[in-house]
């Protein structure tokens, strides 16, 4: 297996060195591998997106797609890369099929040359292919711009965050097709703020503020989460949380959804029951508590290494 | 070749697709000819005026009629002597009053000399001075008349003569201005915003990182406007020609060619704002305050550059739709031909080259 996507010690600032934009990140992506970038705005996951299908230079190290260098044979990556930028979103007054044929005209194919590649995806568009692509839904909309992507068989396929803005339905779909285009051979790198989608990728990079803290499979990220953690609920939750951190065997906690996820500073029965009892007697009723096996989003606030550890940390 | 016009026939579906641009676009054009051709014009007509005729002959008379004859005066009343018409001006509806003294007519046979009085409303100074030039006209042209007749002529003989625009039509002058200024806001605001909107939407990340040549993106976004500024150019003339009755004197050939040049430079200016803007609101306000306010302030077509303080007058020069108006001028209403004009072309070819080079150098291959 050789790697579809190198970066060594790549460096990129903005505004003449003003702001860090990546930092000294150096990775690999295999050829055929689902790779997820993972991070909040601003972490720099565009900026490496950018730097890899040449719209950007770096200002220091290299990298390469397919082999291409990605400063001087930008001309050659242009040609069999496939891009989605975030804030793409199409020419709202084309129809759906005049949008797909003028972006396989830019890249010299015909919708009918390299139909089977989108078939799976166009077929649900077809329907509504005289319509303009300003009145489609977000998924819609996201679907036609995975299309145009894909119309001139893309060796690599760089996704930055397609599911931004699209509903749950859409986003699991989108996903079931990606899989499915990774199954055909083609290299995905898509970058997401949606934690709960990291588990879908073969391997992620977790990034923040230009750097990558941590780059495993998934698994192997939240295996490497240190504490145990908890999850607590409560009648009244907006209490509960000013309860549990005024506990001081707490090490983190943090609103994850309808629980609280925290994590205690000395583990054991003895401390879980102290920690209930402290809870009781403040005056919080029906409260669940039980262990629970982290998720990326937790190891991501983790690494995030808040030291005040309260900080809110659902983006969903 | 295949790649170029698809990209220019999606162009074209944008503009079409866009009632607002469509209606800017042949809107605009329409709205100004018949405006400054019929509402905003310098002319005055069927101004109301007074006569006082205190001589009541035959010179009095025949200049009456001779100004009764205009479109420009209505005689509303003849007063029956000059006290009256403080109270005429203070109605407010007159405009002019004219006052022959008595013996009006002797005193010219005999004297070689007689005196009309004429009094304006100068509370409106510009109209007062038209209004007034009008009437010596007039008169000058009944001395002349009257000194075809009589042996010794001895009145001073006033020659003046409005070339090119006997009448002091305010059309011909503003046509040309219209041209310059339709043309210039088609092309450097409507490109600047279309290829800006690309930057908003995405899309141009897209084609940039496609197999098209970053060239051949900008001259597929010129192409479209090229067409549609001539069409418009075609709107105008025949606009002028039918509603306003202006003939095009030299040669239509010349006059699209040289039109054609502007209309480069104008695409090369917008290509320049677009590499500066960020924003379609950006690019909207670069053109407007960036380009169409020097071209109206300077380019001649509203206030005359001689009368500008020298400062003004060399900044003028390089304002293209300046060199643009004088050879639309000279072409359409002087009849002239390429051997008078290829000063200004010259200095017009030498902008565009200056400007396309400035933009294609500007326009990144890459986002920075």
């Amino acid at each position: 297996m050789s790697a579809a996507i190198t970066l060594d010690h790549i460096t990129k600032t903005y505004n003449k060195g003003a702001t860090m934009a990546v930092d000294d990140i150096s990775f690999a992506v295999e050829k055929g591998e689902l790779f997820g970038l993972i991070g909040p705005d601003g972490a720099g996951k565009t900026t490496i997106f950018r730097l890899l299908t040449t719209l950007l230079l770096p200002d220091k190290g290299t990298g390469t797609v397919v082999g291409n260098d990605i400063v001087k044979d930008y001309h050659k990556i242009r040609g069999i890369v496939g891009y989605m930028p975030g804030r793409f979103s199409l020419y709202q007054d084309l129809t759906v099929e005049e949008n797909l044929k003028f972006f396989a005209t830019v890249f010299g194919t015909t919708i009918e040359e390299n139909y089977d590649q989108i078939k799976d995806i166009y077929g649900m568009l077809e329907p509504f292919k005289n319509r303009r692509a300003g009145k489609l839904s977000g998924g819609m909309k996201q679907k036609l711009a995975l299309c145009c992507a894909l119309i001139h068989k893309p060796e690599v396929l760089f996704l930055d965050e397609p599911t931004t803005g699209v509903d749950v339905v859409s986003r699991k779909e989108f996903w079931e097709m990606l899989k499915r285009l990774k199954a055909q051979g083609i290299t995905i790198m898509v970058s997401t703020s949606y934690m709960d989608e990291a588990t879908l990728c073969d391997r992620i990079a977790l990034m923040i503020e230009g750097k990558i803290l941590s780059m495993d499979t998934p698994a192997n990220v939240i295996k490497a989460y240190p504490e145990k953690l908890y999850a607590i609920k409560s009648s009244n939750m907006h209490g509960l949380l000013k309860d549990v951190r005024a506990n001081e065997d707490i090490l983190t906690c943090y609103a994850a959804g309808e629980y609280i996820h925290l994590s205690l500073k000395h583990e054991g029965k003895e401390s879980e029951a102290q920690l209930l009892n402290f809870l009781q007697e403040r005056g919080d009723t029906d409260l669940i508590f039980k262990e629970t096996i982290p998720t990326v989003e937790d190891c991501f606030i983790r690494l995030l290494g808040n030291k005040d550890g309260n900080k809110e940390g659902n983006r969903n | 070749m295949k790649q170029f016009l698809s990209f220019i026939s999606k162009e074209f579906s944008h503009v079409f697709r866009d009632r607002k641009t469509l209606l800017m676009l042949f809107g605009v054009p329409v709205v100004q000819i018949v405006l400054f051709g019929f509402a905003l014009t310098n002319e005055i007509k069927n101004s109301n005026i007074v006569i006082v005729d205190n001589a009541k002959d035959l010179a009095s008379q025949q200049i009456i009629t001779k100004l009764a004859s205009t479109t420009y005066f209505k005689i509303s009343r003849e007063l029956m002597n000059a006290s009256q018409i403080d109270a005429a001006f203070k109605s407010g509806d007159i405009k002019l009053a004219i006052v022959f003294p008595a013996n009006f007519y002797t005193d010219l046979l005999h004297t070689n000399k007689a005196q009309i009085q004429i009094i304006a409303d100068a509370s409106d100074p510009n109209t007062a001075t038209t209004l007034t030039n009008y009437v010596n006209g007039i008169i000058a042209d009944y001395q002349s008349q009257m000194n075809a007749t009589i042996d010794v002529p001895e009145q001073i003989n006033l020659d003046v003569r409005m070339l090119y625009n006997p009448d002091l039509k305010g059309a011909p002058n503003f046509v040309p201005g219209v041209i310059a200024m339709v043309m210039l806001l088609i092309c450097v605001m409507m490109t600047s915003i279309s290829i800006v909107r690309e930057k908003e939407l995405g899309t141009m990340e897209v084609l940039l990182v496609s197999p098209f040549k970053p060239l051949y993106v900008i001259l597929a976004k010129a192409v479209p406007y090229l067409v549609l500024s001539l069409i418009n150019l075609t709107v105008i003339l025949l606009l002028s020609y039918f509603a306003l009755g202006l003939p095009i004197k030299g040669s239509l050939l010349l006059l699209y060619a040289v039109s054609t040049l502007y209309i480069i430079t104008s695409l090369a200016l917008g290509l320049l704002v677009s590499t500066g803007a960020k924003s379609q609101y950006g690019a909207m306000t670069l053109s407007l305050v960036g380009m169409m306010l020097p071209t109206m302030m300077l380019s001649g077509y509203i206030f005359p550059i001689e009368n500008m303080p020298l400062v003004l007058r060399i900044l003028s020069n390089v304002v293209p739709a300046k060199w643009f108006y004088i050879i639309v001028k000279d072409v359409m209403l002087k009849g002239l031909g390429f051997s008078y004009i290829w000063k200004e072309t010259l200095i017009l070819f030498g902008m565009t080259v200056f400007f396309l080079t400035l933009s294609l150098r500007n326009f990144k291959t890459r986002l920075e």
